[in-house]
């Protein structure tokens, strides 16, 4: 084999794998949702904080009793965030607009790329053609990367499970309801039809509608249509987003944008150098065992005396 | 005798043809209804027409155009300008109980108006709640609607709230 083609055959194959790479990994932040995907459109204009919604998610997913009853309105008076025993909670935020508090619902907004998805080493989770984010407690290991990844802060953990501790959260009902075709409970039950469900693309469309038809009633943003790549999980608000707790300085990008570089040169690096590596050093040494032998002996024989 | 006898008929024709149209029309509409849509947790709701019709007298207020009077919401008139009665006047005629079933979404996917019309429960408390809190009328839950013993138990509440909540101040403020 000639040195020079050794080098272009290297060479070749390199970009080849790099090209390769690239269509796959670097293509990961275009996706924009399955297109029969389902999401909901949360309107918090129209929410009164009646908490029933807490209620429905509690019987439906068979949680445990709450400590307070679902009519109690003095848990408003912290900052909750979705736990094991409540996959959705609903929060009050005093604005200094004044037209009243505003409440807000929180729970699995059920990203189109899930950042959870994507940190999860043992594949517990599945993005379903639905919308919903699912996952296996069966295989959770309980290594907690989905909560350190998820840019909402949603999955919970059951830190009450000395055994079998696992991760928890709202899987959009999909294994009651969401597979059927049926709305998710929180859903159905609430009153003032602060939740709409439908087709994502339909939601967003409507959304839209609402904003243009109400100028006046509406901040000009569907929060969730771009955020972090998009999610299932759509809101609008009469006040500023950061006034309600949303995280507003969130990119357009999916979380995984910040480590698919890192992560598509993994492969090329684990598959590509030793073979390229090996190949420069077998050819470096080619010759190397005569030549040093007899330079061994010259050199020998020069340093005599 | 037989003038007589057509004016008597041509008269009694001339007022049944005035009195029938208002007579059925005040018989088609109810004083009371029994809203009873959320059965399963809650108790009917005797919802007092007669007495929102003296209040309100603007039958567009709840019914939009479909009793024939005027709409002032200008997202409608442009369509509605000129729409009469229609022949369903009750909000369960267009309000769907189940907005969001998969026949509903495929219904609505389909037309290119009302694509985001209201369920018939989130149509009623909008309407309601929205109404009562600018008029003071009243607006927390069981205001209108009695709790009963699955209600309680759907939000485990009353007979059904975990009774060491309080005691061992696990909320907040306590």
């Amino acid at each position: 084999m000639k040195r020079r083609d050794f080098l272009k055959g290297c060479i070749a194959c390199g970009a080849a794998a790099t090209l390769g790479v690239s269509e796959k990994a670097w293509g990961i932040g275009s996706f924009e949702g399955y297109p029969d995907g389902m999401g909901v459109l949360v309107d918090l204009t129209r929410c009164v904080g009646c908490r029933s919604c807490e209620a429905a998610c509690n019987k439906e997913q068979q949680l445990p009793a709450p400590d307070a009853p679902f009519d109690d309105k003095r848990v408003f008076e912290e900052k909750r965030r979705p736990t094991e025993k409540a996959y959705t909670v609903v929060n009050r935020y005093d604005t200094k607009t004044g037209g009243g508090p505003v409440y807000r619902k929180i729970q699995c907004n059920h990203c189109n790329e899930p950042a959870c998805l994507s940190s999860c080493f043992v594949n517990a989770y599945t993005k379903t053609k639905e919308g919903a984010v699912i996952y296996n407690s069966k295989v959770c290991v309980g290594c907690r990367n989905c909560m350190i990844a998820c840019p909402f802060n949603v999955p919970a953990y059951s830190y009450s499970s000395a055994l079998n501790p696992v991760v928890k959260k709202c899987i959009f009902c999909y294994d009651t309801r969401l597979k059927y075709g049926k709305p998710p409970a929180c859903v159905e039950v609430c009153p003032q039809e602060v939740l709409t469900f439908g087709h994502r693309n339909d939601l967003l469309k409507i959304g839209r509608d609402r904003i243009k038809e109400k100028p006046d009633r509406y901040v000009d943003h569907i929060f969730g249509e771009k955020e972090v790549g998009g999610t299932s999980w759509l809101y609008l608000a009469g006040v500023n987003f950061d006034q309600v707790g949303f995280d507003t300085t969130m990119s357009n990008e999916p979380i995984l944008s910040n480590v698919k570089d890192f992560l598509g040169i993994v492969p090329m690096v684990l598959t590509i150098w030793p073979a390229l590596f090996t190949g420069f050093h077998l050819l470096a040494t080619k010759n190397k065992n005569h030549t040093n032998h007899e330079d061994g002996h010259s050199e020998q024989e020069d340093h005599k005396p | 005798m037989y003038a007589v006898r057509n004016w008597l008929i041509g008269g009694v024709f001339m007022l049944a043809l005035i009195a029938s149209p208002a007579d059925s029309r005040a018989k088609d509409i109810p004083d009371s209804i029994d809203l009873g849509s959320l059965a399963n947790l809650y108790g009917k709701v005797k919802f007092n027409h007669a007495k929102h019709i003296m209040l309100v007298k603007d039958c567009a207020e709840c019914h939009h155009h479909t009793t024939g009077t005027l709409v002032q919401d200008a997202d409608c008139v442009r369509c509605h300008k000129n729409s009469g009665a229609t022949a369903v006047v009750a909000c369960k005629g267009c309000h769907e109980a189940q907005p969001f079933s998969a026949a509903a979404l495929r219904e609505k996917s389909k037309t290119a108006y009302h694509t985001d019309r209201l369920g018939l429960k989130g149509a009623y408390h909008q309407s309601c709640t929205g109404c009562h809190r600018r008029m003071g009328g009243p607006t927390g839950c069981q205001d209108c609607h009695a709790r009963n013993k699955r209600g309680d138990a759907f939000y485990s509440a009353g007979a059904y709230a975990q009774p060491q909540a309080h005691e061992e101040g696990k909320l907040p403020g306590n």
